[in-house]
């Protein structure tokens, strides 16, 4: 008997029993079937809104305002020069919040009672900052510093980036701060068993586990900042939204405001792609079983 | 041979609130000898690693290292860390670090050797216990067995003057024992100087210079393995030994 024998290695030798070609034809059935249903319902259910919306009474009207490609013509270049003001701002914005919210949640993890005034204050401020909105910061922070008159002038955008780094930074030292309680203690008994000082232990050992974890949460606020730096338009800054607004009031048509919404959905796109494929990533990983 | 005992215990007591977890502990350990701690969980085996290396504070008593009081309060240490390996037993590798990083690391970081001169050592290192293949790969890549070879490894690296062992087969898969053990016989011949705590019996009485029995924080016995696995004095020890060997 064939089942007897000792069973050649390699793959080559194996070919599938008529009962899993049977589970295979039947499963590429089911298959077929699911993806059919699928796109058929999609395609329904896409048919049915759009001619629900083109039936609207005031459809043309809309069109005209907020889809016009004559306005998105003309209004295209200020938009994009403004919209490259967002992505400058955007880099430096990120950068100072990574730094800052780094120092934030150290200074809060840090033990003992000689640093209780270091993480009073740390913890002062991201419950400031967290509570409040910030389009209030950038109001009180683009005109009240300024109005001090103590510093020589620099452009709005520079205040509304440290208004955007001050509430940004709140909430990523609260991420951070959560990734360095989920290291396992037992990390860094082994860190300081080796001999590795506090600080040593916390850059090298620490650190670089918390901010693996909570990746995916970073690049989801950084998603955030991304359309939130919009918000400095409201200091005067002409920035994407600044300039849609200018075009909106010269051309008397809102299609502007949707073009500048658009261009942040594409700003966004391949970070959002990359958050979802990297924290698939890590899921996998975990799954495969690390034992620490 | 050197007089001075590797590491000395003087009346050491350690309580967590009323609970006296250690009593009037007294060891001398010289170099090259191998230390098997045994007891029931909870009489204070691991408490008694955790003190020696200054993970937990003492409440009484003092500990000297090659002479060297590290129970005084001005001691750096971090510094005296460095001088001790400990293996746990979880492993408690780096999972961010590779294998090879893994070992150089305190050799980088704490003794200030050049990288190049550390992984020289540590692929020495790893090439005797015949994991040099490994030495790229992350540690969740590696079997519970290998992995704890690469923590025993991770210890030596630095030539710490004791070794301490807390319980490092307890989480392995039975059919994984074997190889750790044997790295560990290995270690014993080689000189190293070992206090471990430890379940398995055989082991402790096949490898060690001497079996301390230890009971509600207190050294209860403590002898030469034949004379304490073969003939103890004490009916508490001989009591332990008969459920432990019961048990397996």
């Amino acid at each position: 008997m064939a089942q007897n024998t000792p069973h050649p290695a390699g793959a080559e030798a194996w070919r599938p029993s008529s009962v899993e070609l049977g589970r295979q034809a039947f499963r590429k059935k089911q298959n077929a079937r699911s993806v059919a249903i699928s796109f058929g319902s999609t395609l329904v259910f896409a048919i049915v809104v759009y001619f629900t919306i083109i039936n609207t009474p005031g459809w043309e009207r809309v069109q005209n305002s907020f889809f016009n490609l004559e306005v998105v013509a003309q209004a295209w270049p200020r938009v994009i020069e403004g919209l490259w003001l967002n992505v400058r701002v955007l880099v430096v914005a990120a950068i100072g919040v990574l730094v800052v919210a780094l120092l934030l949640a150290t200074l809060r993890t840090l033990r003992g009672p000689v640093f209780f005034p270091l993480r009073a204050l740390a913890a002062g401020y991201t419950d400031l900052f967290r509570g409040m909105p910030l389009i209030i910061v950038l109001y009180l922070v683009g005109f009240g510093i300024p109005g001090l008159g103590a510093l020589p002038r620099m452009p709005l955008e520079f205040w509304g980036t440290i208004a955007l780094i001050l509430t940004y930074s709140a909430y990523v030292s609260e991420v951070f701060r959560a990734g360095i309680e989920s290291v396992h203690p037992s990390q860094r008994l082994a860190a300081r068993s080796l001999g590795l000082s506090y600080g040593k232990t916390l850059r090298l050992i620490v650190m670089p586990q918390a901010v693996r974890k909570v990746t995916p949460a970073l690049m989801n606020d950084f998603i955030a900042m991304q359309k939130d730096v919009g918000l400095i338009s409201v200091l005067g800054a002409v920035d994407a939204v600044r300039a849609a607004q200018i075009e909106t009031a010269q051309a008397f048509n809102f299609t502007p405001y949707v073009l500048a919404g658009l261009l942040f959905v594409l700003l966004a796109l391949p970070m959002i792609r990359l958050t979802d494929w990297y924290s698939a990533r890590l899921r996998e990983r975990e799954q495969a079983g690390s034992t620490v | 041979m050197n007089p001075t005992p590797v590491l000395q215990l003087r009346e050491v007591r350690k309580q967590f609130g009323s609970n006296v977890v250690l009593d009037s502990i007294n060891l001398d350990v010289h170099q090259g000898d191998v230390f098997a701690l045994i007891g029931a969980s909870g009489s204070g085996k691991s408490t008694l690693l955790r003190c020696i290396n200054l993970l937990e504070q003492l409440d009484d008593g003092q500990i000297w290292l090659s002479g060297d009081d590290i129970s005084t309060p001005s001691i750096d240490v971090d510094k005296v860390r460095a001088r001790i390996g400990v293996v746990f037993q979880q492993f408690n590798l780096f999972p961010h670090l590779s294998v090879l990083r893994n070992i150089t690391l305190a050799a980088t970081e704490v003794f200030g050797t050049s990288p190049a001169e550390a992984t020289e050592r540590a692929m020495y290192l790893l090439k005797r216990v015949g994991l040099a293949d490994k030495a790229k790969d992350f540690p969740d890549r590696l079997s519970g067995g290998q992995q704890q070879r690469v923590a025993l490894v991770r210890a030596i690296a630095t030539d710490p003057e004791v070794l301490l062992l807390d319980e490092i087969t307890s989480a392995l898969d039975p059919e994984l024992v074997g190889e750790v053990l044997d790295l560990v016989r290995q270690l014993k011949d080689d000189g190293t100087t070992i206090v471990m705590a430890t379940h398995e019996m055989d082991f402790a009485r096949e490898v060690s210079d001497q079996v301390v029995f230890l009971d509600r924080g207190m050294i209860h016995e403590q002898a030469h393995p034949e004379q304490l696995f073969g003939s103890p004095e004490k009916e508490r020890t001989r009591e332990f030994l008969r459920r432990f060997t019961n048990r397996s």
